[in-house]
């Protein structure tokens, strides 16, 4: 349970949030038109005369547009509808060519599902997902362009989206951005959606209410179109204040939509959509009920890459890593990707088994890679360390060709310049030296430097030991074999 | 029994973005209160267990192939516009 509060002057609030999640299906054609659904297009230049609404044109369904609905729904554990049906939801508005948008309203393609959040103080929640249905983009209207004039481009009007529909069980900030970044990672994972939420590919509508823990749902207000997760928290942080302040003054709370400013942090009402709401759904008589069989869903099953729960669980499973790092590994497909091919070359260069390689490749991976990533801003699959080159150079520490802290070194330098680790090992000499004899030689030569050290930690100084091992790894450039050395040194030492 | 008044019509024809003069409200009324009347007996026949009819002829949905094989014909989609700009639609200025 979340223990998120709103605190009044009266008493502490729990906040209720629902959200619907548009998300831009990925297809080549549109919904209902064979036009293009491509980003960055010149204005208009992707519109049939079907998604300018030119009279006498007729909708057909893309059939990947049902199949992705369908995958997404299957990704989620719901139900998959065989009978589905489109209506209108009528509204006007300059981007809207149609006067309708197609959507489905009584009968939804997919039903009832789950995702499970990943909170950060590491459990888990279940949200409920109400449903998904299959619905067209509208245009864009550009309103800064012109004194006088809107600017309507259509290439968008007709692009499948998938409305996602949640119950309202989250009861924090924290939850709904935690919802947020589950579903946009399952939704790339099976490719269905990019979740890109700066191009708009992905945008939420959040519903806000707040109420004593315990009482009965209070009344909700929806926040259109937020595009960021940090906004969608922001968002439920101002709106559920301002519902209490209501609340608390005695007032009540209006069942409205309303828009968030991040400038100004607060929601505003859209008062001019007041009657937007009366949407008049009819089942449209351009389109038949949409139906498939079985076959269908399961071919659409077989289609499914292994889902990132399961994922996570098989790498804490059947590889060990901990919780931590199998979480940062499957949140991004990239990662995971790299990860299974560093773990697959490392145990070939290694000839271990990859359970016995796979938590220290984590530690390399989400420890060195990440943060050299993170500091240069690139993504994993720019990354100027391959996987191979990464195993490589984790090979070498495993068999002791140098140590794990000249790893690092040579890690930085092939971060810079691309090279094997190999070569660089060769090119600076940096092969740790495992050599007995040679390293014999360097303690002795140690030991006789250092007299006074060696007579105090004879009278029982035992943290001088420390002292000389670092001084041999001095001498050494940090390239003795540190096992090599703790067994040589101590016996010398002890005399 | 349906009834539609005159508020209903005047709400019904701003949704519907239709212009209707004051003195045609009451009118109108009683014509839709007519029509819905009449179609109303169809509520006279049982139509327990009987599948809701989506079309007259027993025909599917036709479903489409998933290529692009339209578009790009921004001036035939624009001809009609009274006005366009840059090959955008330009229209009254629509601000929220």
């Amino acid at each position: 349970m979340s223990s998120y509060r709103i605190q009044g002057a009266t008493a502490d609030w729990e906040v209720v949030i629902g959200l619907e999640v548009h998300a831009q299906v990925i297809s080549n054609a549109k919904l209902f038109s064979g036009a293009s659904t491509e980003f960055g297009a010149e204005p208009n230049a992707q519109v049939s005369l079907v998604d300018a609404a030119m009279p006498g044109m007729l909708p057909t369904i893309n059939g990947e547009c049902v199949r992705q609905a369908v995958r997404t729904g299957l990704a989620l554990g719901a139900q998959i509808n065989k009978f589905s049906v489109f209506d209108r939801k009528n509204y006007f508005y300059a981007d809207l060519p149609q006067g309708y948008q197609i959507s489905q309203f009584k009968h939804p393609v997919v039903g009832e599902g789950t995702v499970t959040l990943d909170l950060e103080s590491g459990t888990t929640k279940e949200v409920g997902v109400e449903r998904i249905h299959l619905e067209q983009d509208a245009g864009k209207s550009m309103h800064d362009q012109h004194p006088q004039f809107t600017y309507v481009d259509l290439n968008r009007s007709g692009v499948a989206l998938m409305e996602i529909v949640s119950m309202p069980d989250m009861r924090s900030p924290d939850e709904a951005g935690a919802y947020l970044t589950k579903l946009r990672t399952i939704l790339r994972y099976i490719g269905s959606c990019d979740g890109n939420m700066e191009q708009g590919s992905m945008r939420a509508d959040v519903n806000v209410s707040v109420r004593k823990p315990g009482d009965a749902l209070g009344t909700r207000c929806e926040i259109k179109n937020v595009n960021s997760i940090r906004f969608v928290r922001q968002a439920i942080e101002v709106e559920a204040r301002r519902q209490v302040d209501i609340i608390e003054a005695g007032g009540t709370i209006d069942q409205e939509t309303r828009l968030f400013d991040p400038v100004k942090a607060e929601t505003r009402s859209m008062r001019s959509k007041e009657e937007a709401h009366d949407y008049r759904y009819f089942p449209d008589p351009d389109l038949l009920p949409l139906e498939f069989d079985d076959a269908f869903i399961e071919a659409a099953r077989e289609s499914l890459p292994e889902l990132p729960d399961d994922k996570k669980a098989r790498f804490m499973e059947a590889l060990g890593l901990n919780d931590y790092n199998a979480s940062v590994l499957v949140a991004e497909n990239e990662s995971s990707d790299y990860f299974e091919t560093l773990v697959a070359a490392l145990a070939k260069a290694t000839g271990k088994s990859p359970t016995d390689i796979a938590v220290k490749a984590s530690n390399w991976l989400t420890g060195d890679l990440f943060g050299a990533l993170n500091k240069a801003s690139k993504p994993i699959t720019e990354s100027p360390v391959s996987a191979e080159q990464g195993a490589d150079l984790l090979a070498l520490v495993e068999d002791g060709t140098i140590s794990g802290r000249i790893a690092k070194d040579v890690f930085e330098i092939m971060f810079e310049t691309g090279k094997d680790a190999g070569t660089i090992v060769e090119e600076k000499g940096l092969k740790q030296v495992s050599d007995t004899g040679e390293i014999e030689k360097i303690i002795d030569e140690i030991i006789a430097a250092n007299p006074g050290q060696l007579e105090q930690y004879r009278a029982g100084k035992d943290k001088l030991l420390g002292f000389f091992v670092g001084q041999v790894m001095k001498a050494t450039q940090g390239k003795a074999n540190p096992g090599v050395v703790n067994k040589l040194l101590k016996p010398k030492l002890d005399g | 029994m349906s009834n539609i008044d005159k508020a209903t019509v005047a709400k019904i024809a701003r949704l519907a973005r239709i212009k209707i003069d004051e003195e045609k409200l009451e009118p109108m009324a009683g014509e839709l209160n007519n029509i819905l009347g009449w179609v109303e007996q169809l509520a006279e026949v049982n139509t327990d267990n009987i599948e809701p009819m989506s079309s007259v002829v027993d025909a599917k949905l036709r479903w489409r192939e998933d290529t692009v094989n339209d578009g790009d014909k921004a001036d035939s989609v624009l001809k009609n516009a009274p006005n366009a700009e840059f090959g955008f639609y330009a229209v009254p200025k629509v601000i929220e």
